[in-house]
């Protein structure tokens, strides 16, 4: 069936719902609304409202109920409206859901799903375009996971409500309805912690993950890259990026959050150390600039455009 | 026009056995009389636990620690209340919570020694790790209840937290969530009066923490929480209640933290030594003690008996928390996640050479 990301979103939640009664959806206008994205229309209709629950107004609650209940055995799929509103729970995650396992040595465990839209791109106001993934990439525990198309939403999301530890599944609100692709009805699963060869290439490796995948596919034309759709961010796919810098010798990684400490910063470093003697070029990053995320009529400045996504390609190009 | 009443809020306090020990004994016949037993037992047992962790922290032989005295009677009187398959969700400061509902002594010795062992609650009970970001904790009771109603089970959740608890965002959220999904949760102040250096008085301007549930929807009650038999009923009614599917109740235990705030503290520093005093006439052991000699149920020789008994315990207790192995380097990335990581595979491996 040819769906778009949120009908692919949609279809792995209902997948899993029927699956396993213990898999339960709760967040703010999920239910009756279907929420604001219409990622969670029909479910409540279909499932009852005992398991996709209308909470309250409160970020904080809807992740640590998240936490009690996975505590419980239940496996809970909160809904953050958008990732700017994620801050208010931060505490729960890192305190809380990535350290359950460990603080009890391995008698609760916290097997939650965090969804929130994220990234630029909707014109959307204040605080509705947020790129936080390393703040959740940082600590420990906790499992960070990017789609790009709607197919790999549902195998990835799907993978995301079994895993048995928490995981921050980072829906790119641009993408939502851009690709109508076709994806399959029946159950399949794209394993956590792995990358995808997006496009095969010899000069340079590309990493790129969700909405910035695009872009950075977009600039390539012209070059022979082979270019990498992450999907997986924590933890990410050590071994393809390898395997591929290894015959390129050349990595841009590309993203739209701030520079700073950004996971580019990660995934460089790691190149660097491991695959040194096989680079023929510095690693550069293409990210967003270190400014708060703007509103609408200063976003596309700030993401990474085909332009300077272009110039880095050419600057590895030119060793 | 002339505006009307459309709300008004009672709070009832509720007190069974008063500081001399005397009780208005129609209020008391829900009691069997083994449970007086019970209580003077239990107290002495998380008292003398108390104790023993404070020497051994003075003598560098376990790490920082809260401690409970004068706090017993909400802890171990609510405890009780409570089944062993219930669920309970602690602070911090709640080691004689712990202890009454029979988590192993040698364990809660072992957390404080440093040791993560010491949170791996035993199966057959159900208690989550201590939590140390006050009020952090409340919203988990929110989802264990949901997960309760979810597997239509008859059980009840007990969450615990102090006054200082009450003044985050997590208090609000929590109890507004617990109201408006009708949860089985017994939400369990221990208002000991001091958060670190800061007063009841300057945690809120409100009379009460209890009166807060009704804007909630649900009921609160406060408790003399020195008083073990008004602790143990209050509980006991939230429990059935919980379990009869009527919601969550707020309780309010009014208490006193008789020790610093921690071993790292220094409580003479913020309040007066007239302060203490004058709670100390009020702790929980003596009016117990004082009513049940009037029913005759203590003796001299037999506190020192249940002393003897309880010494033994805690001997022991700290027999073998000090005598576990140390805790393994790997154990620390072991549990981080269920499936390790290439990373945490070599950092794992780097460990063990």
């Amino acid at each position: 069936m040819k769906l778009n990301m949120v009908g692919a979103i949609n279809a792995a939640l209902a997948q899993e719902m029927s699956r396993d009664k213990d898999v339960v959806i709760l967040g703010e206008d999920v239910g009756r609304d279907g929420g604001v994205f219409r990622v969670t229309e029909g479910l409540q209709a279909r499932f009852g409202a005992g398991r996709v629950m209308d909470t309250p107004l409160a970020e904080l609650g809807i992740v640590g109920a998240s936490i009690g209940m996975a505590v419980y055995g239940l496996r809970p799929v909160a809904e953050i409206q958008f990732m700017g509103f994620i801050y208010a729970a931060i505490e729960q995650v890192f305190s809380h859901a990535g350290r359950m396992r460990s603080r009890s040595r391995g008698r609760f465990t916290c097997p939650l799903v965090i969804r929130t839209p994220y990234g630029i791109g909707i014109k959307a106001p204040e605080l509705h375009s947020e790129s936080a993934e390393a703040l959740f990439c940082h600590m420990p525990g906790v499992k960070v996971v990017v789609p790009s198309s709607p197919y790999n939403a549902k195998g990835l999301l799907a993978s995301a409500i079994r895993d048995d530890d928490p995981v921050i599944f980072l829906e790119p609100s641009r993408l939502y309805r851009a690709i109508k692709a076709e994806v399959p009805d029946e159950e399949y699963l794209i394993p956590l912690g792995k990358g995808e060869v997006y496009q095969e290439g010899a000069d340079m490796t590309i990493v790129a993950w969700g909405a910035m995948l695009h872009k950075a596919a977009e600039a390539a034309e012209g070059f022979d890259a082979e270019i990498i759709d992450l999907q997986t961010l924590k933890p990410f796919d050590e071994e393809l990026i390898l395997s591929s810098v290894k015959k390129t010798g050349r990595l841009v990684v590309v993203h739209e959050a701030t520079r700073n400490c950004g996971l580019g910063a990660e995934i460089a470093a790691f190149v660097s150390e491991a695959a040194f003697g096989y680079m023929k070029a510095p690693i550069m990053r293409v990210a967003g600039y270190e400014a708060v995320t703007p509103m609408a009529r200063l976003e596309d400045d700030f993401k990474p455009g085909i332009e300077r996504i272009k110039k880095a390609y050419e600057l590895v190009m030119e060793y | 026009m002339p505006t009307s009443v459309i709300g008004k809020i009672v709070v009832d306090r509720l007190q069974l056995i008063n500081e001399q020990g005397e009780a208005d004994a129609s209020r008391l016949t829900h009691l069997p009389e083994s449970v007086y037993n019970k209580f003077f037992e239990t107290i002495t047992l998380a008292r003398l636990y108390n104790q023993r962790a404070l020497s051994l922290q003075r003598e560098g032989r376990l790490g920082t620690y809260a401690s409970i005295l004068g706090q017993e009677a909400s802890q171990v009187g609510s405890a009780l209340a409570f089944d062993p398959s219930d669920w309970i969700i602690p602070s911090f400061r709640e080691s004689g919570v712990l202890i009454a509902m029979g988590y192993p002594m040698h364990l809660l010795y072992r957390y404080w020694m440093g040791d993560e062992r010491g949170m791996s609650c035993p199966e057959g009970l159900n208690i989550l790790p201590m939590c140390v970001p006050v009020g952090s904790q409340l919203t988990h009771s929110v989802g264990v209840g949901m997960g309760i109603k979810h597997r239509g089970e008859k059980k009840a959740v007990g969450v615990y937290f102090g006054d200082g608890a009450s003044s985050r965002g997590d208090f609000h959220e929590g109890l507004n969530l617990a109201g408006v999904f009708k949860l089985p949760i017994v939400f369990l102040c221990q208002n000991n009066q001091w958060a670190i250096s800061v007063p009841r008085s300057a945690q809120s301007a409100g009379a009460t923490i209890a009166e807060r549930a009704f804007s909630y929807g649900f009921e609160g009650i406060q408790v003399d929480g020195n008083d073990i038999v008004a602790v143990y009923k209050a509980t006991k009614d939230a429990v059935d209640k919980a379990k009869d599917n009527n919601g969550p109740t707020l309780i309010e235990c009014f208490t006193y933290r008789l020790d610093d705030h921690t071993t790292s503290d220094d409580a003479s520093r913020y309040r007066s030594k007239d302060e203490v005093e004058s709670w100390k006439a009020k702790e929980p052991l003596i009016r117990l003690r004082l009513f049940m000699e009037k029913k005759g149920l203590w003796s001299k020789a037999y506190e020192d008996e249940v002393i003897k008994k309880a010494s033994e315990a805690v001997d022991a207790a700290i027999k073998e928390a000090e005598g576990f192995s140390q805790p393994q380097a790997v154990d620390m990335i072991r549990f981080t996640n269920k499936d390790l990581s290439l990373r945490q595979k070599r950092e794992l491996e780097e460990l063990e050479r």
